[in-house]
């Protein structure tokens, strides 16, 4: 690890997902945040809980519904980049804005 | 697969159905990055399981990494036990049947495994479902 593993990013986005975050969109971002090296937490209000976004039973515990506001922050040598991929994910509605909500 | 260096997953239930639908579950939610293999039923199409038929889907999943099993009842686990002990020598230790719903336990198994975690990572997180 480089020296640089006290950077920290954080970021909010509006959680438009038909069925809020359940079980596919639950997996998609954890496998996205899995792909970063620093340690990244999302929570449904700015002052937390704070649950780790790597962990797919707890995101999916958390049943987060549609109109919350997501909450990301990151620590580690790639958190802003973590933070604006997640943020992205949630932005682009999983890269499902068309499914059927039903299916989800 | 076989050079995957990803953890593989391996469904185990007494219906061939609930085997493939489990399997057909962890493709479309998680990805093709694990490797995945599942059996179900006897060969007339009823429910049952049989240690020769894991044995072959452990090698269709197979990973250096290692293989996580998930099962339903009873015989799947015993099954599954014996078809561990059958394996080749340098396979043992690398194979773990997980106590983890079926359905849930492969979703969370595979996605724990598609980000290179390690097999004692992916058991667990698929035990964490579980009730302690």
């Amino acid at each position: 690890m480089s020296g640089m593993t006290d950077m920290r990013a954080s970021g909010a986005v509006l959680l438009t997902h038909p069925v809020g975050l359940h079980a596919r969109p639950s997996v998609k971002l954890t496998k996205l945040a899995k792909t970063f090296r620093s340690t990244i937490e999302i929570s449904t209000a700015a002052n937390g809980p704070w649950i780790d976004a790597k962990s797919i039973v707890k995101v999916m515990a958390a049943k987060v519904p549609q109109g919350s506001e997501l909450h990301v922050r990151a620590a580690g040598d790639d958190a802003s980049d973590a933070v604006a991929a997640l943020i992205g994910l949630v932005e682009d509605d999983f890269g499902e804005a068309n499914a059927d909500a039903a299916n989800g | 697969m076989s050079g995957s260096g990803n953890v593989g997953i391996v469904v185990v239930s007494h219906s061939a159905d609930i085997a493939r639908g489990t399997a057909d579950m962890v493709r479309q939610m998680v990805g093709d990055e694990v490797p995945l293999a599942f059996c179900g039923g006897d060969p007339d199409g009823g429910l049952g399981t049989n240690v020769e038929s894991i044995m072959a889907a452990i090698d269709a999943a197979w990973s250096d990494r290692g293989v996580a099993i998930l099962v339903d009842l009873g015989g799947a686990e015993t099954n599954s036990e014996m078809a561990i002990e059958l394996q080749p020598e340098e396979r043992q230790g690398r194979i773990v049947v997980c106590n983890a719903p079926i359905v849930e336990g492969a979703v969370m198994a595979a996605t724990e495994a598609s980000g290179g975690a390690s097999l004692e990572d992916v058991k667990r997180t698929a035990e964490e479902l579980s009730p302690s």
